[in-house]
């Protein structure tokens, strides 16, 4: 598989390290009502979904960048590839 | 064609020899679905099989249906590397594989099939003092759960198997962790076995027949709908490894897996020369050498979420390097077929078998790559389970609410990393 890095090009996905599903960028407020339970959820609990799934690699044998690449679980196409760092902050609504 | 008791022996081989082989008849029954049954089960692979065989014999229930989206033992039963073994660590794991590993050591007799069941051992490499305590604190916990287990140096292993690359540089061959009652086993033949023993007991095994939903009444399971209707149940249990969260997203569930690709590979046949199961933790590759001859091996998830029943070749590659620093050798051996299959990676790298907040809907799924060893006791617990509400005593610790609880049962202690496991 090859990997559209956004600065760096097409990389061999052999040079990235694979953490899973993005959401994990949505990292609960562990002084909210509730946490426990969400941060359960948070940490067990994934839609491991068969078809488009957006996941975090980490480019460590390259500029060590974490990426969010789209990618479709039944074929291994790559659909597309984001800095992690831009789809945080545009979740927060502040620009990249 | 119902009713018919069909059993085999060395005479009826030999008579059916010598009459042109006139007399075989299907192993099972083709029925299409009732409208209704007690006891529905979702997924017509080995743990499914097994699951419907004990609920009609050991529990002795009645009007169950197996349902099959494919046909019977499509999916990893038939992709796996056919080991049987019981060397585990945690006491939440250990009882479980061992009561496993002595259903496999009677079933061949209980359902009158020849699973070729051949205990010709499991041997796992040490190569260093800290993986020597390591193992030896294993041994112990499988004694103590009543399995075998036996601490081999290294003239013991030498003499076992003289091919073995004993003074590589890195991962040096110190000794090695010997599970003699281990082995290997035909994985079509289980698959097998249990249709045709649950069909004998009365079983409905409906194949070509998919899942596409569960009919739900105030938290209560009624039924399943599936492309062959609707088909009312009172309980329903799911045992569909390697798609559990599609299936049980169909009933508004999110579980703690990911579904990851295992490759496995075959070489052409060769004479007899690796007398049992050898693995090589410290590289993760494991061989063993079928009757046939060919060399059985694997080695790592592609790690990565996927559903494409195939891998890559960069883990190709990796296996043959596992293979090659092990016993090189088999770099003279060529490449027969490889093919990929499905893998359940749960959170903590253990099974789940346990009700669902959905009352009368149960779950058995998060194999990991070790699913076929636990065949027999996964099905033997799930039946359990189902026919009397109560978790079997080995299984019950392997639960759905322990990762919430923080009662994670982790062989190898990586956490909530599936790739990992």
């Amino acid at each position: 598989m090859l990997i559209p890095h956004p600065l760096l090009g097409l990389r061999d996905a052999q040079e990235f390290v694979y953490l899973g599903d993005a959401s994990l960028l949505n990292r609960p407020d562990g002084m909210a009502e509730g946490a426990a339970e969400a941060f359960g959820d948070y940490v067990y609990l994934r839609d491991n979904p068969a078809g488009v799934h957006r996941e975090l690699w980490f480019h460590e044998q390259g500029d060590r960048s974490w990426l969010v690449v789209t990618r479709d679980t039944t074929t291994h196409e790559i659909l597309g590839a984001e800095l992690a760092r831009d789809v945080a902050l545009a979740a927060k609504g502040g620009a990249a | 064609m119902k009713g018919v008791l069909m059993r085999f022996s060395g005479f009826r081989v030999f008579k059916e020899a010598l009459s042109g082989h006139k007399g075989w008849a299907p192993l099972w029954r083709n029925p299409d679905p009732q409208p209704e049954y007690d006891y529905v089960i979702v997924g017509g692979g080995g743990h499914g099989l097994a699951t419907a065989y004990y609920l009609a014999t050991t529990f002795r229930k009645s009007r169950i249906a197996l349902l099959e989206r494919g046909w019977l033992g499509q999916g990893n039963i038939g992709r796996n590397t056919t080991i049987i073994r019981s060397n585990y660590l945690l006491p939440g794991n250990e009882p479980f594989y061992e009561f496993s590993m002595k259903l496999w050591e009677g079933m061949e007799q209980a359902f009158n099939f020849n699973a070729m069941v051949s205990q010709r051992g499991i041997l796992n490499l040490i190569h260093t003092d800290g993986q020597r305590d390591a193992y030896r604190r294993r041994g112990n916990a499988m004694l103590l759960a009543g399995a075998d287990a036996e601490l081999l140096d290294v003239a013991q292993v030498r003499e076992m198997a003289p091919f073995l690359n004993f003074d590589n540089a890195r991962f040096p061959i110190k000794g090695g962790l010997m599970q003699r009652r281990a082995g290997t086993a035909r994985h079509d033949g289980v698959a097998w076995g249990y249709a045709r023993g649950a069909d004998l007991a009365g079983v409905d095994l409906i194949q070509n027949c998919e899942v596409t939903g569960f009919r739900i009444e105030e938290g209560r399971v009624r039924g399943v709908e599936t492309s062959r209707g609707s088909i009312g149940a009172q309980k329903v249990g799911v045992a569909v490894a390697g798609n559990s969260s599609r299936v049980m997203a169909l009933a508004g569930m999110r579980l703690p897996i990911e579904s990851h690709a295992l490759q496995a590979f075959v070489s052409e046949g060769l004479k007899p020369t690796i007398p049992g199961v050898i693995t090589f933790g410290a590289g993760h590759f494991y061989v063993s050498q079928s009757d046939k001859g060919g060399l059985v091996f694997g080695g790592d998830i592609e790690g990565y979420n996927s559903y494409a029943q195939r891998g890559n070749l960069p883990t190709v590659e990796d296996v043959a390097e596992g293979g090659m620093a092990l016993m090189p050798m088999i770099g003279r051996a060529r490449l027969l077929r490889s093919w990929g299959g499905l893998m359940d990676m749960s959170m903590d790298g253990s099974p789940i078998i346990d009700k669902t907040p959905i009352e009368g809907l149960m779950l058995n799924a998060g194999w990991c790559y070790g699913g076929f060893k636990a065949t027999p006791a996964s099905g033997y617990c799930f039946a359990h389970l189902l026919a009397t509400d109560t978790p079997h005593p080995t299984a019950r610790a392997l639960r759905l609410d322990r990762f919430a609880r923080g009662y994670v049962i982790d062989e190898k202690g990586v956490g909530a990393t599936p790739n990992l496991h």
